[in-house]
């Protein structure tokens, strides 16, 4: 089968609803990992794999899919849960997350042989980089496949970004498109506070970029940000979603207490409760 | 008197390096290069005149380089990023450890202006503790040929035999040029280059000259010292390694190199497990470098015959 599956605003909800409930399960199965960060990607990830992407989940290695390079290597249950969703492999594996032996890592390794998973990564500001090189290649060769990557707003106070960003305009590479994942919170706190990202989009604008935002919940905004970056033929274009750390259950809703936890066993029935 | 190892004339490892870049990129279409500005200075000029359409520059940005360069694996190229030692493998040693090592791809970095024989650029630009950092990584491995006939192989190595992640090492300064062309350079394997018992130098890079130079005066004083010249740091050839303790009772290790996580550890690691002997270690003991011709660097810092064939002579009354 070849994706993207559908446009249905109504299915892109369905599925999202059903791979938050996985990132719970496998979170409170595992007893650690990173919650927030993967219920505000969790409706980009979503459009992504099922109506942006062309690739085979029946055939990870196919040579003309479309890359996703997961920059925030932190949110994996999101991507495990995510690719199984799409049938690169059976659910019932996302309960192995974070055990010894699983090929769920605790940040994603391609030594264990994950099907669908592109690049080992966990350590933030190098995925672009990556991705950038995944482009350079597919235009030397005349590839009409496109690279997505996806990074967390934190992440962008790696200096190894910007360095990204300049190459990505240099080349005009149009084939690439950033994601931000900006929920405005990190560890420590609000960006803004613990280290002043904006004003975000002129900075992208003048680093060369293509400069798109969007309700990153919100899949028709999410939508037409995808087809405009598409379209654009010059430049490199990064895609600035709005989001909320802990999207879809209310009680961490904008909590940044809740980037790196997992949900206890009784609080992730109440939480899945809530996402049905 | 056995025979000697002629000195050709003397030749920079980085023009090898280049040269070799140059032959394998040639020779298969998949290889690409990656430039951070010092393109010239460290002979990738040739490679980037020949094939422009595969030559990517990049800029003053190393951490990107390597990013880029693991991209451009995923994607079934044959990246070659090259660059001062300091700058390709010091700077970015986490994007080395993760993008690179962690996701095993076959990238080669090229550490250039390596030792204190970079000479009056001064300490920041002379590399000392590449090997240490490199060889330490799951999945890397370490390559410091002994001169620029054999920096030209072991990148032609690195490009088509290697699966992984490569660190090749090379200095900057012309110096001797003594290993033959056909001389077939096996991936892994340590180079006899003089024959002895009586005790071992085990040495890396240019320091392999000053090994045999150490060795040829040894022999006039009846010592009969055999050098090993290991241009595959890591894997290291530990039979080649533990057969040298076995042969010869005694070993003195010669690098361009912090003694300290360098060549010399590497090799008493393999010795104290298997075979304990009297070691000896020339290399940089704990301190930068500093400004001056690199033949007063070297000599400053012991980095030449006349203190390997002391450190021979230490090693011999230890073992008495
Ligand atoms: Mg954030």
């Amino acid at each position: 089968m070849v994706f993207p599956l559908t446009n249905g605003i109504s299915s892109l909800c369905e599925l999202a609803r059903a791979i938050r409930q996985s990132v719970v399960r496998s979170l409170a199965e595992s007893g650690s990992g990173h919650l927030g960060g993967s219920m505000s990607s969790a409706d980009i990830l979503t459009t992504l794999y099922f109506s942006v992407m062309r690739h085979k989940p029946g055939e990870p290695s196919w040579s003309e899919r479309d890359r996703f390079i997961l920059s925030i290597g932190h949110i994996a249950p999101l991507l495990y849960a995510t690719l199984a969703e799409a049938g690169y492999f059976p659910k019932e594996e996302l309960l192995s997350l974070r055990k010894m032996g699983s090929r769920l890592q605790g940040h994603p390794g391609r030594d264990h042989h994950l099907p669908g998973l592109e690049l080992s990564a966990g350590s933030l500001g190098q995925g672009l980089s990556v991705a950038v090189g995944m482009a350079i290649a597919a235009k030397m060769d005349g590839h009409d496949n496109c690279i997505f990557c996806l990074n967390g707003d934190g992440e962008l106070q790696e200096g190894s970004i910007w360095e990204a960003a300049m190459s990505a305009a240099h080349y005009k590479l149009n084939n690439l498109v950033m994601i931000i994942d900006r929920n405005g919170l990190q560890i420590d706190g609000s960006t803004e506070k613990v280290m002043g990202l904006e004003p975000l989009k002129k900075k992208w604008e003048a680093f060369g970029w293509d400069t798109l935002e969007c309700d990153g919940h919100d899949f028709r905004s999410l939508l037409s940000a995808f087809q405009k970056a598409k379209i654009e033929q010059t430049r490199p274009s990064v895609i600035i979603a709005k989001t909320i750390m802990g999207k879809g259950i209310a009680s961490i809703e904008g909590d940044y207490r809740w980037h790196g936890k997992a949900p206890s066993r009784e609080q992730a029935t109440e939480f899945i409760n809530e996402l049905s | 008197m056995g025979t000697r190892v002629i000195n050709r004339g003397n030749k920079a490892a980085r023009a090898g390096f280049g040269e070799g870049l140059l032959e394998a990129g040639g020779a298969n279409s998949r290889v690409v290069a990656i430039g951070a500005d010092i393109t010239a200075s460290v002979c990738v000029d040739l490679f980037a005149s020949k094939f422009p359409q595969r030559f990517i520059s990049l800029g003053i940005a190393e951490q990107n380089c390597v990013g880029v360069a693991a991209g451009l694996a995923l994607s079934g190229k044959i990246p070659v990023f090259a660059t001062y030692s300091v700058f390709s493998a010091l700077r970015t040693t986490d994007q080395i450890r993760v993008s690179l090592c962690y996701n095993n791809l076959h990238v080669v970095i090229g550490g250039a202006h390596a030792g204190v024989s970079v000479g009056p650029d001064g300490a920041t630009h002379q590399a000392l503790e590449d090997i240490a950092i490199m060889r330490v990584l799951p999945n890397m491995c370490v390559l410091s040929p002994c001169d620029a006939t054999q920096a030209r192989l072991a990148v032609i190595a690195a490009i088509e035999l290697c699966k992984g992640p490569v660190y090749l090492r090379f200095g900057r300064e012309a110096m001797p040029d003594f290993t033959s062309h056909d001389q077939e350079f096996i991936f892994g394997k340590a180079q006899i280059m003089h024959a002895g018992n009586d005790l071992a130098i085990i040495a890396t890079g240019h320091l392999t000259w000053e090994a045999l130079q150490a060795a040829y005066q040894l022999e006039k004083e009846g010592i009969s010292a055999r050098v090993i010249n290991i241009h595959t740091i890591k894997p290291l050839d530990e039979a080649a390694v533990i057969l040298a303790a076995k042969e010869c009772g005694a070993i003195v290790t010669a690098e361009e190199h912090q003694v300290s996580g360098g060549l010399g550890s590497a090799v008493s690691e393999v010795i104290s497990k298997n075979y304990p002997v009297p070691m000896e270690f020339v290399g940089m003991n704990d301190r930068f470098g500093e400004s001056g011709t690199p033949l007063e660097l070297m000599q400053k810092f012991g980095l030449n015959a006349g203190n390997i064939h002391r450190k021979c002579r230490e090693v011999l009354i230890r073992n008495q």
